[in-house]
């Protein structure tokens, strides 16, 4: 038994392990064509790491990482390719915002509703695609890709203006324009004092987001909704093979739906960690979260475990980046080379130790076979 | 049919990131070739001590982070602009400076001002997306002094307005000044009678609309029944517009179709679209269009093929602001709050590279010397314009 699952976890981790090195191995040869000294700039990369003040760097940045990476990774697990996540967190993060700005609630009561909000209109322009699927047909790759561009550019713009219009949005300062900033009472505050117990007095003004609960709860529901609830079987049926699903009695149209938008309300969490952060939804979001979801999710295997070590390696390395400029240990485009090539690099190694593995499953069984009394 | 689809997937993973290599590949030649230069320049300065005023070679304590908004350096305009003024300050005061670019969706500026103060006495934020962090990095570093290029740095939720704190100061510009300028040389040149206007961002606390509004009117002082079109790539929060040439483009090929033969741009990267179609307009129809840069002398910026379109520049001195905080900071006179760069410093002006418009040179003095002696007010709101 142990020899089994000893062998599982060894084929679980082989690939990224694999992918890693590779990545590592490529960057370096990148590094010494441009002409930087690769060991120097890993090194350099490390000792930043090290700083409790870094580590809530890497952990705020992946904590939205970590919410996308499993709102992306919902809809695979049934075949979709959700590639909307991007137009569903920035429009949720803006309604939830200006929601949460409006009114004033007890605290526990007022973080709920704006969550609420954000997840109910991530869900609602995630599920949009899906009735579009279901009904017409519509291929979910196109159709969320079009929603993007009507989220980012059309409905935000849009609201934004018709907010400011009716007065609901105070101008702020000449160039810090955003949502009305939300009541203390609505913010979820952060882990600084949790943190501080277990290490040191946190410098620099740091902060540690109080939405990596929020992220991690959404990984154990994540988890426990996929492999432990008749939903997520049916979920995995349907996303490994359609067909079998239905004659077993799954309504494919329904999962299909249903999918979309349990992956847009998790979606809609993403931008919270933002608006959390800032107190009110800004101008200029961070935009692009939705899009290395993607990666994150592929990285991780969809595997609630896989995808926040995936966010945390991403994570690092777009912490890398700024000390490797002022140190001048290497140029910052490195970073974005090693999360290409992990990328890259993890999918070859999925597709190799599954057929090795593959290899290895039908010799033991043919060994197991020839093994028993014939 | 699984297959099929991660096959997708992976193909638009890679689409994704090889775009976005691309991107970066720009950058990354064009930073790397000044990259040789930043080493360059103290050795230069070493070599001819006989050009430079001060024989002493100068030496200050004084070090500088400086830290570019998204698209780093090369994008022949902003901030390149600021990296001037950067190396200006460290031939003229000796001081020594690193610089960085944020991560392409901007979500490390606050991480980057720290690594930036951690080393550095004196740290500048290129770009009003600082104003946040700058602010939040200024109160927990009370050892360095920040500058942000583009902000007023003023706390507005107090009354009256104050500095975020005592080591804040905000460098900002009299935009709708030096756009009132070629607005006037765009109407002055102008056969057509018809100007266009094209904006990076709409909405972003009517920081791009300040130039529309001095645009018109300096285009209005000079013929009041000029027709301008204006129009904007995106509007907040979508903030493509600063780095889309390709929608620049459109929009410039469409005013030239709709009869306007000089079209000015505060669009950041874009702008290169503007200049493309002034090009390729030009050469089909074999009428001479114009485009007008904006922040740096794009003149000298731009793709040498399209250079000869570009009637003039919108100064806008970010190298000047960025120098006269740094030497600030060296004789001790730095204040928190905000400074203006108007045209009575030249902190705002026109550029005359490539000779277009030396023939109405004598008008745009006139009117420069109007505004600075305060007989014309330049509005700020293209409404009042």
């Amino acid at each position: 038994m142990n020899v089994a699952l000893g062998r599982r976890i060894m084929w679980a981790t082989a690939a990224p392990l694999a992918a890693l090195l590779f990545a590592v191995a490529m960057s370096s040869i990148v590094l010494v064509i441009s002409g930087s000294d690769p060991l120097a700039a890993y090194g350099d990369m490390i000792a930043h790491a090290r700083k409790l003040e870094t580590m809530i760097d890497i952990l705020n940045r992946a904590t939205p990482l970590y919410i996308a990476g499993v709102a992306v990774a919902i809809a695979f697990r049934m075949n979709l390719f959700n590639i909307g996540v991007e137009g569903q967190y920035l429009l949720a993060a803006l309604v939830a915002a200006h929601v949460g700005g409006l009114i004033s609630l007890p605290a526990a009561l007022h973080v709920a509703v704006i969550l609420l909000v954000a997840m109910s209109v991530g869900a609602a322009y995630s599920g949009l695609a899906g009735v579009l699927k279901v009904t017409r047909g519509i291929n979910e790759v196109i159709s969320t890709i079009m929603l993007n561009a009507i989220a980012i550019s059309g409905l935000g713009a849009w609201l934004v203006r018709e907010w400011q219009a009716s007065g609901s949005i105070e101008p702020g300062s000449a160039t810090r324009v955003g949502t009305t900033p939300i009541d203390e009472s609505g913010l979820i505050g952060d882990l600084n004092g949790v943190l501080e117990v277990f290490t040191r007095d946190i410098k620099q003004g740091k902060s540690l987001t109080g939405v990596l609960v929020l992220a991690l709860l959404v990984g154990v529901g994540y988890h426990v909704l996929v492999n432990r609830t008749r939903f997520g079987f049916d979920l995995r049926a349907s996303g490994i093979n359609p067909f079998a699903a239905r004659a077993g009695g799954v309504p494919p149209k329904r999962m299909i739906v249903t999918a979309m938008v349990l992956s847009g309300a998790v979606a809609g969490l993403v931008g919270v960690a933002e608006v959390m952060n800032v107190g009110f939804f800004p101008s200029n979001p961070i935009r692009g979260l939705g899009f290395i979801g993607i990666a994150v999710a592929l990285l991780g295997r969809n595997n609630p475990l896989g995808i926040g070590v995936a966010a945390l390696i991403f994570a690092f390395l777009d912490v890398s980046s700024g000390v490797l400029q002022f140190t001048g240990a290497a140029s910052r485009e490195i970073v974005v080379i090693m999360q290409g090539v992990i990328i890259l690099a993890a999918v070859v190694a999925y597709e190799v130790t599954r057929r090795a593995r593959e290899r290895e499953e039908a010799r033991s069984a043919a060994a197991a076979l020839a093994g028993s009394p014939a | 049919m699984k297959n099929r689809k991660l096959l997708f997937a992976l193909f638009a993973l890679v689409a994704m990131l090889v775009l976005a290599a691309c991107g970066g590949d720009d950058e990354a030649a064009t930073t790397e070739a000044p990259a040789a230069s930043t080493e360059a320049p103290p050795a230069s300065t070493e070599a001819p001590p006989a050009t430079t005023e001060a024989p002493a070679a100068p030496t200050t304590d004084v070090t500088v982070g400086l830290v570019f908004d998204i698209g780093g350096r090369g994008d022949q305009s902003f901030n390149d602009s600021a990296y001037a003024g950067l190396e200006r300050a460290g031939t003229e005061l000796g001081v020594k400076f690193t610089e960085a670019s944020p991560n392409d969706d901007g979500s490390n500026r606050a991480e980057l001002l720290q690594l930036a103060a951690d080393s550095n006495p004196m740290v500048i934020a290129v770009g009003f997306l600082f104003e946040g962090d700058a602010a939040k990095t200024a109160a927990a570093n009370a050892g360095s002094n920040f500058g942000v290029v583009d902000s007023a740095m003023l706390d507005f939720t107090k009354d009256p307005p104050a500095p975020y704190g005592d080591n804040v100061s905000g460098l900002v510009f009299a935009e709708h000044q030096g756009s009132f300028l070629v607005g006037a040389a765009a109407a002055l040149k102008s056969t057509t009678g018809s100007i266009g206007f094209i904006g990076g961002v709409k909405g972003v606390g009517g920081l791009i609309e300040k130039f529309e509004a001095g645009y018109i009117a300096g285009a209005k002082a000079v013929n009041p029944d000029i027709k301008v079109v204006s129009e904007y790539i995106t509007e907040a929060p979508d903030f493509d517009g600063f780095n889309a040439p390709d929608r620049a483009k459109d929009i410039a090929l469409a005013m030239y179709e709709g009869g306007a033969d000089i079209v000015y741009h505060a669009a950041g990267g874009s702008g290169a679209g503007l200049f493309e179609a002034a090009k390729t307009h030009s050469e089909a129809s074999g009428t001479k269009v114009w485009g007008i840069g904006v922040d740096s002398d794009q003149y000298n910026t731009v793709d040498p093929a399209v250079k000869d379109y570009v009637l003039t520049s919108m100064l806008k001195r970010v190298d000047v602001a960025v120098f006269e905080i740094i030497k600030a900071k060296v004789d001790g006179t730095i204040a928190a709050g905000p400074t203006t760069y108007d045209l009575s410093v030249d902190g705002v002006g026109y550029a005359t590279s490539g000779g277009f418009v030396d023939d109405i040179a004598p008008q745009l003095e006139e009117f420069k010397a109007k505004i600075i002696s305060g007989e014309i007010e330049v509005p700020t709101d293209p409404a009042a314009a």
